[in-house]
């Protein structure tokens, strides 16, 4: 006896309401874009520079004690965060402490390191510090355009590989669907105020990669159909090609989500944030590969006549099946 | 596509081996790093017991390449310097301005007066006293120009030479600023790279970085602090004559000298003249040693040149006092109390042992050409990367076995075919990280556990298609051929597309995030080989011996 998540043989109509899930799409990364201008993302160091230092104590966290050692230190704004995994010890407590990058320094000095960990001893002499780090402003901008320029450049790379393969109606349909993950991805990290730094840029990447690969299957499906069932409309053709490939779209994205749940759970908290990006991805990168990708290209039309290459229209390499 | 010729399963299973082989070292990683360093001892000459010990550890037969952990994993301490390659450009001008003044000077009845003017750091500005004599002037200061020295500054001097009024500008020209850039950073960068191997820690990596900047990361070191101590200080030594003692830091100090504190008796100011007897570039050698009273001091020795300054100028100044200047800081002036011939010496003051360790260290390695500014510094402690490694190790396994257990319960005795390619699969991503020398960072981790859930997606593809080929009633052999068939493509595009991201992630990105692109790009390689050749072959290995009526996937 097999597991199935998906019976054989499904039949859904995915583009029934086609209106309503475009127009939740739509009204979510309105709201998450709309999160983005009202309160902003909350950058790491990485890209707006300042130094964190995390505290491991045998002490319980006391955030106002520790707000107040720091306090006349005139370091300008600090923000202490406690931090909670079950891979600690017993009796570990441990702090994220982030302060600004400060006026007319480059990084922060070791001085200014020295000071505040003096300052923290004073709660607990045996406090520990095993991560320090410090990024100064000119680099953290640097970080932040070289980011925005790689997720560009990827969603760029790949319109041009899927026009190439397929059509340009393909290509903007998958690039829908990466715009659209991208931005809820983003509006995520705003509303819930999660800290953004460079290694939520590769989760990102990552989504973009993990959305495209599953649009791209759906698409191929699409192509094929194209050339099966030349009299179908596209709406139904569509529906039949979503359908057939449901199966591996759901195993692939339980497959993932599993490995990723473990890490998420169990990996530790200096890359929860990043793991919580991809457990995200994952799941908007399947929903807009069958509800926004696949939409996209309904509404664009297609060309139909696949069974003779045209070597003037787009999709000039889409024989070359290895 | 249900025929493998041979030669092809041969070369699939040698492939599978070799990647497994590779990836075995990592198995037992202390084990084989210590085998690693022994080997390494003993080929520089420390061929001990211990070593020969260590060494045998790990059979010289096997490969013993390992994955290298990057410092969110070893703990360490990384460093992003710049390098301010114009503070050159002044040393520069002012040793310009002895050459402009004696070449002018011949010219007195012309020109007139000669004064130097104030001027930005990266010019020299003199006055003359007749604007008539200008145009003499200028041609004379030009016929102070060399040609650049570089590829690119061929035929170019190194110095432009303006008038206004009656100021003549000098300053470098823009090749001998490229020129001098360029040399700046090599000097800068064999001098870090010199001082953080004297304190011997492994595997520093110091990298040049666009123009003006180094990246500096050195694992198993406590802190950027620590590093920074070493590498941060221009450790500058000169000897220069002291004209007066005094109390007062303000003292007026007279054309040529200056006033500079005392290193260790607070309100102690010397004033000395600039111009040093000699520089720590005639040094040749410095060591940590004691004096006779058993202080910790340092030892040194100069090159023939210095050792004759040295010696003419304490044999013509017996009785007076000479200082000692370490960046611009006395640490000691000793009365010279006969000649010192033979050019070696010693430092003593108020140190400690590690003190003299650390400055012999950075007497040996030379002066900094310029100072460097430090835009990004990260310390990792140990503990946290043992912790991450361990989280990452207990969170790989559970991924791991979930995936199994469910592609078992989806796929049955495929989905078994499917495991063994992942396991495969895992190892030979290993095999592979450790053959081209990769850093496994934290993100690099996560690459895999990714990789260990989208891996399978060819195989679900594949299993997928030959499931509904299986429904159009065509005979197991034709289903499982059309479902590897027709699936092909979806698997090629699908995997292109993520390695174009992957390869934008290690393109564009930085340290971790590089980890991830790497970990995650040879995923992808690995996982459409396993899928398309290992799992496949199974399959078809399977089928041959059985021969099935009926299959079920």
């Amino acid at each position: 006896m097999r597991l199935k998540l998906v019976k054989d043989n499904t039949n859904f109509d995915f583009f029934g309401r086609w209106k309503l899930w475009l127009g939740i799409s739509l009204l979510m990364m309105m709201i998450g874009f709309g999160s983005y201008l009202y309160q902003g993302l909350n950058f790491g160091i990485d890209f707006r520079g300042g130094t964190t230092i995390r505290t491991d104590s045998t002490e319980p966290v006391d955030i106002a004690a520790y707000r107040d050692a720091l306090e006349g230190l005139e370091l300008g704004d600090v923000s202490i965060s406690e931090v909670f995994d079950p891979n600690f010890r017993d009796g570990q407590n441990v702090a994220m402490i982030r302060i600004q990058a400060q006026d007319g320094q480059e990084a922060v000095t070791v001085d200014t390191i020295g000071i505040l960990e003096n300052a923290l001893h004073s709660i607990d002499p045996d406090m520990k510090f095993p991560s320090v780090e410090s990024v100064g402003p000119k680099v953290s901008g640097e970080l932040i355009k070289t980011a925005a320029l790689a997720v560009v450049l990827a969603i760029g790379a790949v319109l041009i590989y899927i026009w190439l393969r397929f059509e340009w109606q393909f290509a903007l349909g998958a690039v829908a669907a990466l715009v659209h993950d991208v931005v809820l991805t983003i509006g995520v990290f705003s509303e819930l105020q999660i800290k953004f730094d460079l290694a939520i840029i590769a989760a990102l990447l990552t989504i973009v990669g993990y959305s495209l690969n599953d649009t791209v299957v759906v698409f191929d499906r699409v192509r094929e159909n194209l050339r099966k069932y030349k009299k179908k409309p596209l709406a139904e053709v569509l529906n039949i090609s979503i359908n057939e490939t449901l199966s591996r779209t759901v195993m692939t994205s339980v497959t993932t989500l599993l490995a990723l749940t473990a890490l998420f759970v169990l990996g530790g908290d200096v890359i929860r944030g990043f793991v919580f990006a991809m457990i995200w991805g994952v799941i908007v990168g399947t929903y807009s590969s069958v509800f926004v990708a696949s939409t996209i290209l309904l509404y664009l039309g297609v060309k139909r006549d696949w069974s003779k290459t045209d070597p003037k229209a787009g999709g000039q390499y889409a024989n070359i099946d290895a | 596509m249900l025929q493998f010729e041979s030669w092809k399963r041969v070369l699939i299973w040698i492939a599978c081996l070799a990647g497994l082989l590779l990836a075995v070292p990592n198995g037992f990683y202390t084990r084989v790093e210590q085998h690693n360093d022994a080997v390494a001892a003993i080929e520089l000459g420390a061929d001990t017991p211990e070593n020969q010990e260590m060494a045998a550890q790990w059979p010289g037969y096997l490969p013993s390449s390992l994955v290298n952990l990057g410092l969110d994993l070893r703990g360490g301490a990384h460093l992003l310097a710049e390098v301010q390659v114009a503070d050159v450009y002044q040393a520069r001008m002012e040793a310009t301005w002895p050459e402009v003044r004696d070449a002018l000077r011949p010219l007195r009845s012309t020109v007139g007066t000669i004064r130097k003017q104030p001027s930005p750091v990266d010019e020299l500005r003199v006055r003359i006293g007749d604007v008539a004599g200008m145009q003499q002037a200028l041609e004379t200061v030009r016929s102070l120009a060399r040609p650049v020295q570089s590829l690119t500054g061929i035929g170019a001097s190194d110095i432009a030479v303006s008038a206004v009024d009656d100021v003549i500008v000098v300053t470098l020209s823009d090749a001998e600023k490229l020129a001098t850039d360029e040399r700046t950073m090599q000097q800068s960068l064999e001098i870090v790279r010199r001082r953080v191997d004297e304190v011997g820690t492994r595997e520093p990596t110091i990298q040049r970085q666009g123009t003006e900047r180094i990246l500096i990361q050195v694992p198993g070191i406590g802190s950027a602090a620590e590093l920074k101590a070493i590498i941060g200080t221009t450790a500058r030594l000169t000897f220069n004559p002291v004209v007066n003692r005094t109390n007062d830091g303000n003292a007026i100090a007279g054309a040529g000298n200056s006033v500079i504190p005392s290193i260790d008796e607070p309100g102690q100011f010397y004033v000395i003249e600039n111009a040093p007897v000699v520089a720590g570039d005639d040094l040749v050698d410095a060591q940590p040693s004691f004096d006779q009273n058993g202080g910790a001091a340092v030892s040194f020795r100069f090159n023939t040149a210095g050792a004759r300054r040295f010696g003419n100028y304490t044999a013509d100044n017996i009785g007076s006092l000479f200082a000692i200047v370490l960046d611009n800081e006395v640490v000691s002036a000793p009365v010279i109390q006969s000649h010192i011939a033979g050019g070696s010496g010693i430092i003593t003051g108020r140190f400690s042992v590690e003190e003299t360790t650390n400055l012999a260290v950075l007497l040996r390695a030379g002066a900094l050409p310029a100072k460097l500014t430090f835009l990004e510094e990260r310390t990792v402690g140990p503990e946290l990367g043992q912790d991450s490694i361990d989280a990452g190790k207990v969170a790989t396994m559970v991924a791991f076995v979930a995936v199994l257990v469910f592609m078992f319960l989806s796929y049955g005795l495929f989905g078994v075919f499917a495991n063994i390619a992942l396991i495969i699969n895992v190892g030979l991503i290993f095999g592979l990280l450790s053959l081209v020398g990769a850093t496994l960072t934290l993100p690099g981790i996560a690459g895999i556990v990714l990789t260990v859930g989208m891996a399978v997606d060819a195989n679900v593809l594949v299993f997928e298609r030959i499931r509904e080929e299986l429904k159009t009633s065509k005979g197991p052999a034709r289903a499982i051929e059309l479902g590897y068939e027709k699936a092909l493509s979806a698997i090629l595009d699908a995997n292109v597309t993520t390695f174009i991201t992957a390869v934008i992630l290690f393109v564009m990105g930085s340290g971790p995030v590089r980890g991830f692109a790497i970990t995650l790009g040879l995923g992808i390689i690995t996982s459409v080989f396993t899928a398309i050749f290992v799992t496949r072959l199974m399959v078809v290995i399977w089928f041959e011996r059985r021969r099935p009526k009926t299959i079920e996937v």
